[in-house]
């Protein structure tokens, strides 16, 4: 039988692994490591009007995907408006609209932002080029002004920067001047660079300060050069390129804000910094529901920590694999180590490992007893699980009243994990002597212990948590640990005689 | 030998060049290839194995009775009277588990090997955690095999102390490889497992003479209780041993089998069971790995009887011993083939 097929479908299987993490990591900036702090902006942006007791339609843009920001989640306050978040090429708009509003009212949006470097903006078509008919004597002064500074540049973005630099200090000329009384500075400036052939918007941002309150929107002027690449220009001091705190709130050249049956509209930001525990920035994703988004994070929290343990069992069995298929220990029971493990993760190591071995003991002295008084098997398994529950009993009363709470966590063992044990244990004792026990009792402690520790390393738990694709990577493991003819690492030493004659 | 003390590891490589089987080449590469899972249950079964094995024609300790449920333990007793010797043990158990001897009885006493008493209710209580499935693999109710005790060759009872000394073959694809002698010692409180502490003896497959003793995974030249060379160790009938083991392979189409044989004072050798899991210290006892001679088998294409199977076997397998000879010892495979025609008890 050819061993082609499996080979190609642990090499799949690792493959598909491998994949799924690093998209989790790209896509979804889920960080490899579990001390990793997010930063996340609470950002609120209030929206004051006076109604007018007609209809009264309020359109606010909204951020979108961009460079550097990934939206967490977002919420709005607004008593008796009807609202709907719309997507279309005016970019992503949040409508509240009421039959009647009179007096002064206030809407609320809040959004977590969550700083993502990797975060890109999607593909934007470049505006389309305006062009206007200047009046007057405008269109001379217009002329002018392009034509020195399409002189002293090269490209769409030096000439954008050497427009900016005609607007401001001492080189600010007659003729920009001139324009200035008639046209405000950035729809100017936009004017000109379309004018002169160069693809340029103006977009709202807000520079994001932490603990700042009633904050505008600034305006910036996005460039596009001939290949459709934009760079953010400020149009004040002609400085290039997107400021670090710069939160783009409107992209698209529209109106921050549109208030239909309205006055006195304004919209103010408030802002808070703060940092979060990577899990818990990823957790606040807004999960689109996709198959490879396919995430534990979308249940509810409880089963979400009873996955969070699930999830651990794969590496506590490939430890057990490992262990046995390269090393060759003797175990009692092939995966009774990972549940001793599992109980160790609730009990922690050293408490567990002494209670372990307390009520193991005392449990066999007492089985021991019980093989006296030639009961039948069933009733003394039943006997001991009893006796197990008697003694953990004890042994967390003593324990907490000599002050030791830590006594109480030995509840945590599943009570047919001790009993079991006791009575395998004791089988043994009596058959092949407590030799045999010592080396299956001690490898199984052995390998619990190491597979606590591979378990509960909180490296292991992040990623085993996170990211998904380990599983298909630690099945692939075990498969190929279950191909191995090799000889084990033990079976270097039992077979030693043998090489010497 | 004590230079390497302190080094008591050795290499793959060292391994590999010898042949040497580990369990995970075994367990993937031979059970799992060449034993069907659906025909554990012939093996695993003892009272299974038995009755097919008389099916079969191949002799096995005398059936004394069997107990199936609970209420029936009481009548043990009545059941073995009259026997002079018998065995206890389950069905499924495994390992030797489990498994109670009785020598002889002394009134109201059970005189166990050892010479350790044991009353009615002793008995009992064994039949009944038999039953409970104390001893069977994953403790799934049993049935209690009651079987005559074995009168074992008497001319083995200097090599083994306490215990009836078997001889295990392991036998791939209906030949016999490599076979070893299990003779129980103090140590092993009168159990012929090598783990517990019997000596292993391999046997050369072509004369069956002792090549080699281990014990604890050790070599060792005599038996640690009656002090006898291993060297003049030889058993008696061994084609027809082999021959008997071989026929296991058509009997329960197991590729890769440990047959157990004990030789009968009165009956000659005798099956007394089968394991589809055979272990590895064989390749200790006999000083030689296993990987040699099964790839040799796993080469052949004709099919053979088992007669002829065992005669392929003796040709290819035939080892000179490397104890050190003190008396008399063999010379040649002749005179081994000799000592053959003279079985029973030579005392």
């Amino acid at each position: 039988m050819s061993r082609l097929p499996f080979y190609l479908l642990t090499g799949l299987l690792i493959v598909a692994g491998i994949a799924l993490s690093i998209h989790r990591h790209v896509e979804f900036e889920v960080p490899w490591t579990p001390g990793e702090k997010r930063q996340v902006w609470e950002v609120e942006a209030q929206v004051d009007f006076v109604g007018q007791g007609d209809p009264v339609i309020v359109d606010m843009a909204l951020p979108g995907p961009q460079q550097g920001y990934r939206l967490l989640t977002e919420n709005t306050a607004s008593s008796g408006f009807g609202l709907s978040f719309l997507e279309d090429e005016r970019g992503r708009r949040a409508q509240w609209s009421i039959r009647e509003a009179s007096g002064p009212q206030q809407l609320y949006y809040s959004a977590q932002m969550l700083v993502a470097p990797q975060a890109k903006r999607p593909d934007t078509p470049p505006p389309k080029l305006k062009k206007l008919v200047w009046e007057p004597p405008f269109d001379a002064a217009a002329k002018q002004v392009i034509e020195r500074a399409h002189q002293r540049s090269a490209d769409a973005y030096t000439f954008a920067r050497e427009l900016i630099r005609d607007f401001t200090g001492d080189r600010q000329g007659e003729n920009v001047r001139l324009l200035l009384t008639q046209f405000e500075q950035v729809p100017l400036l936009v004017k000109l660079l379309n004018e002169a052939g160069v693809h340029a918007r103006q977009v709202s941002g807000l520079l994001l300060e932490d603990g700042r309150r009633r904050q505008s929107l600034t305006s910036w002027l996005q460039v596009y050069n001939a290949k459709g690449d934009w760079v953010l220009f400020n149009p004040y001091t002609g400085e290039q390129g997107r400021p670090e705190n710069l939160l783009l709130w409107e992209d698209r050249g529209e109106a921050v804000l549109d208030v239909e049956g309205g006055s006195n509209s304004r919209v103010y930001f408030s802002m808070i910094e703060h940092n979060q525990p990577a899990a818990a920035a990823v957790r606040n994703q807004l999960s689109n529901d996709t198959l490879l988004n396919f995430s534990i994070h979308s249940l509810p929290l409880e089963d979400q920590a009873l996955f969070q343990t699930i999830l651990l069992i794969p590496i506590g069995a490939l430890m057990v694999v490992f262990l046995r298929v390269l090393v060759g220990i003797k175990t009692s029971g092939t995966f009774m180590p990972v549940l001793i493990a599992l109980a160790f993760i609730q009990t922690t190591l050293l408490t567990g490992l002494i209670g372990f071995l307390l009520v193991v003991a005392v449990g066999l002295v007492i089985r021991n007893y019980l093989s006296y008084l030639n009961l039948l098997l069933v009733a003394r398994v039943s006997a001991v699980i009893i006796t197990v529950i008697a003694i953990i009993a004890i042994f967390s009363v003593l324990s907490y009243r000599f002050g030791l709470n830590a006594g109480l966590t030995i509840t945590f063992f599943p009570m047919i994990i001790l009993a079991w044990t006791i009575e395998r244990m004791s089988i043994l004792w009596e058959e092949e002597g407590p030799k045999e026990v010592l080396i299956q009792g001690g490898g199984s402690l052995l390998t619990a212990v190491l597979a606590y520790l591979a378990m509960n390393n909180p490296w292991v738990r992040h990623i085993t948590f996170n990211f998904l694709g380990v599983q298909l990577i630690l099945l692939a493991l075990i498969l190929l640990l279950g191909n191995y003819t090799g000889y084990r690492l033990l079976e270097l030493k039992r077979f030693k005689p043998v090489t010497e004659s | 030998m004590g230079i390497l003390l302190n080094n008591s590891w050795t290499s793959p490589k060292k391994l590999k060049t010898k042949g040497i089987i580990g369990m995970n080449r075994r367990n993937i590469r031979y059970i799992g290839r060449y034993n069907d899972r659906h025909l554990y249950p012939l093996v695993d079964d003892k009272l299974k194995t038995k009755l097919l094995a008389h099916e079969y024609g191949i002799t096995t300790p005398a059936l004394i009775g069997t107990v199936t449920t609970q209420f029936h333990v009481k009548h043990i007793t009545t059941m073995v009277a009259g026997h002079g010797g018998f065995v206890i043990k389950p069905a499924k158990g495994s390992g030797g588990k489990g498994i109670l001897v009785i020598d002889h009885v002394d009134g109201d006493a059970y005189v166990k090997p050892s010479g350790h008493h044991l009353g009615r209710e002793d008995i009992e209580r064994h039949v009944s955690n038999i039953l409970s499935g104390l001893y069977s693999l994953g403790g799934s109710p049993d049935v209690a095999v009651i079987e005559a005790l074995i009168n074992f060759d008497e001319s083995l009872s200097e090599y083994t102390y306490e215990g009836v000394p078997d001889i295990r073959v392991i036998v791939f694809q209906g030949y016999p490889v490599m076979a070893m002698m299990r003779l129980s010692t103090a140590a092993s409180d009168g159990k012929a497992n090598l783990h517990q502490g019997a000596v292993g003896v391999g046997l050369d497959i072509a004369s069956g003479w002792a090549l080699r003793g281990v014990q604890f995974d050790r070599s060792r030249q005599d038996h640690p209780d009656t002090g006898h060379d291993l060297a003049s160790l030889h058993i008696h009938g061994w084609t027809t041993l082999l021959e008997l083991a071989a026929s296991c392979y058509e009997m329960t189409g197991l590729g890769y089998l440990g047959t157990d044989m004990v030789l009968d004072r009165d009956h000659g050798p005798m099956l007394l069971e089968l394991n589809a899991r055979p272990g590895l210290a064989i390749q200790m006892a006999n000083g030689e790995g296993l990987r040699p001679r099964l790839d040799l088998i796993e080469r052949q294409t004709e099919s053979r009887s088992p007669v002829e199977r065992v005669a392929f076997a003796q040709r290819h397998f035939a080892r000179r011993g490397e104890l050190e000879v003190t008396s008399s010892a063999p010379a040649t495979a002749e005179l081994a083939q000799t000592a053959f025609s003279s079985p029973g008890n030579s005392l």
